[in-house]
């Protein structure tokens, strides 16, 4: 299946994972594989929420890797995925990014295809009568059932929608796996979702490196000036790593602790002793009682998603990629329908913390983009997550990269097979 | 607040005395100086302290959904933004340049007045050419105070809902 060139030989030093050749970021060739063996086969991508297509008919246009696909509820209330090209001609025919339709139609011959995906009308299939004459018309032997769009399996879990076109890929939980399901399981617990919008934002950088910031709890205590001042997100703060049997998903848990000052952990030129907000409100924080205990749960599933937990704020992070060099990141936010008018207005308001503007997120958007300039002038260096050494394991504290080099001994063992 | 109608009658603004109009004109002008300028203390003096400021993407306007790309609710809001931008926001630094159309006066009444204006801001990082970064429309409300015209409320409505890495300075 594999297309293309083939891949440049990767500089690993032995097995290990902690030192990351710089040319996996830059190599087209990795990147078109990439997309073959993670988001086009023996993986669930994330495609959406339920209720962002609460009503039949009701779709929406998303991407899975570099391919178009569209997401809707057909009218038997079942929830499809398709992929957004033609049978016909490969036209991609639904430019709306969302609406409601009874079916599909290909402007360009109008071939109609049912919600579900399969072809139901072809103009002029038995031909045009001229003169008493059939002419033209597709072949006798012409099957519609053989020319659908393109069907993905489909997987729901607690309103959230994944699809996969490889149609033997594993069960949905099974590709979880025990430990990050029961972290899904935490925020889509079945309560209806109330959908609060979205933002987008095109990263010029590879699109591991998001999973990776997201695998990096080193960083947010340290770039991230609110995290640490506010004892959001810090190295002191009570916290476990966790990944799924092969290391592939993580979940980052932890429990907002002191605000003051702590020896090491504050000793950082981000921490700000004297900063107060001029409006306290941004981080008007009121505990729910499905949290557990943890005031942030950041779960990657890889390839394609980020469930973001950040007190308040709920979000699902979508990673679209363009090419080796950048990806398109659609932030969803999202509330519970049973939400107090408080609640939601709490959410909307922490949401300024995150996306593309964000008091906290803007800034892992530059450095995604300042790191790929790193990597494209010096393809033949390496990048260092040795912070707590070199081994990949679950851990209670956050001061380790462990969780890169756990994905990355994943990358190798599909990408290297 | 009046959502602007596209194709609306042409003439269908509101008259507003010269002298109102001129302030008003000067208002949005001055807007587009300072935050332009670097000076990021100035942007919040436009406003009033119990104001509004959304920055949101076009297609949340449209449907409804109430996701902003930034909400402010008060002036302090603003001013902690600007803390924001000079110490605790990374970015790689870069120029911004607003022009912005002649307002649309929708509605007013004495001492306020809804109003409208179209805009485009380029960006211009140190090494690179200089891009439409972000381009849409105001929706604003604004009140005379003794200190001159302040807006109470500014909605940005962007159409580049793809934005380009990250929006640190104000529109």
């Amino acid at each position: 299946m594999d297309s293309a060139a083939a891949p440049p030989k990767l500089a690993w030093q032995g097995a290990g994972t902690s030192r990351i050749p710089f040319a996996a970021y830059t190599s087209e060739a990795l990147h078109r594989r990439e997309l073959e063996r993670f988001f086009y086969n023996n993986h669930w991508c994330y495609v959406g929420l339920e209720a962002e297509i609460p009503n039949l008919g009701d779709f929406k246009r998303t991407a899975i890797g570099e391919r178009s696909v569209i997401l809707v509820r057909a009218q038997d209330g079942e929830i499809h995925v398709v992929e957004n090209v033609c049978a016909h001609r490969g036209m991609s025919f639904c430019r709306e990014r969302h609406g409601n339709r009874k079916d599909f139609t290909c402007p360009y011959h109008q071939w109609n295809y049912s919600l579900k995906g399969d072809l139901q009308g072809v103009p002029f299939r038995r031909g045009v009568k001229q003169d008493g004459k059939v002419q033209g018309g597709m072949p006798a032997d012409f099957k519609p059932a053989d020319n659908g769009l393109t069907k993905l399996k489909v997987a729901a879990r607690g309103g959230v929608v994944f699809a996969s076109f490889d149609h033997e890929v594993e069960s949905l939980e099974a590709f979880l796996g025990s430990t990050i399901l029961r972290y899904f399981d935490r925020t889509f617990d079945g309560r209806e979702l109330r959908l609060l919008g979205y933002n987008r934002q095109r990263i010029p950088g590879n699109w591991k490196l998001m999973q990776e910031n997201i695998k990096d709890p080193y960083h947010p205590g340290l770039l991230h000036t609110w995290f640490v001042t506010f004892g959001l997100w810090r190295a002191d703060n009570k916290s476990q790593l966790l990944m799924d049997e092969r290391f592939r998903h993580a979940a980052m848990i932890s429990t907002r602790g002191q605000m003051g000052k702590a020896d090491q952990v504050t000793a950082v030129s981000s921490f700000k002793e004297d900063m107060k907000l001029e409006d306290p409100r941004f981080l008007d924080i009121v505990p729910e009682p499905w949290w557990g205990g943890p005031t942030a749960v950041m779960t990657t599933v890889f390839p394609s998603v980020i469930f973001q937990q950040q007190v308040n704020s709920v979000s699902t992070r979508h990673i679209q990629p363009d090419g080796h060099g950048a990806f398109d990141f659609v932030w969803t936010h999202f509330g519970f329908a049973d939400d107090t008018p408080e609640m939601t207005e709490r959410r909307l308001r922490q949401a300024n913390l995150f996306g593309p503007a964000g008091f906290v997120s803007a800034d892992d958007g530059e450095v995604i983009e300042l790191s790929q300039h790193g990597f494209e002038q010096k393809p033949f260096h390496r990048t260092l997550a040795e912070l707590g050494g070199t081994d990949v394991a679950d851990t209670d504290h956050m001061v380790t990269e462990t969780l890169i080099r756990g994905m990355y001994r994943y990358w190798r063992e599909v990408m290297e097979a | 607040m009046s959502a602007a109608l596209p194709g609306q009658a042409a003439g269908a603004g509101i008259a507003l005395d010269f002298a109102t109009y001129q302030a008003l004109v000067q208002l949005y002008a001055e807007y587009a100086c300072a935050v332009d300028s670097g000076d990021w203390d100035l942007w919040p003096g436009f406003f009033v302290d119990d104001c509004r400021y959304r920055l949101v993407p076009r297609e949340n306007h449209e449907r409804g959904l109430p996701l902003a790309t930034l909400s402010f609710e008060s002036k302090g809001m603003l001013k902690d933004r600007v803390y924001g931008i000079r110490e605790t926001l990374f970015h790689d630094p870069y120029y911004q340049r607003h022009v912005v159309g002649a307002p649309v006066v929708r509605a007013a009444s004495p001492g306020r007045i809804e109003s409208e204006a179209h805009y485009a801001v380029f960006r211009t990082k140190l090494d690179g050419p200089s891009t439409v970064f972000n381009v849409g429309r105001y929706l604003d409300v604004v009140v005379s105070t003794p200190d001159g015209l302040r807006f109470q409320s500014r909605t940005v409505v962007f159409d580049s809902e793809m934005i380009p890495n990250s929006i640190i300075y104000p529109i």
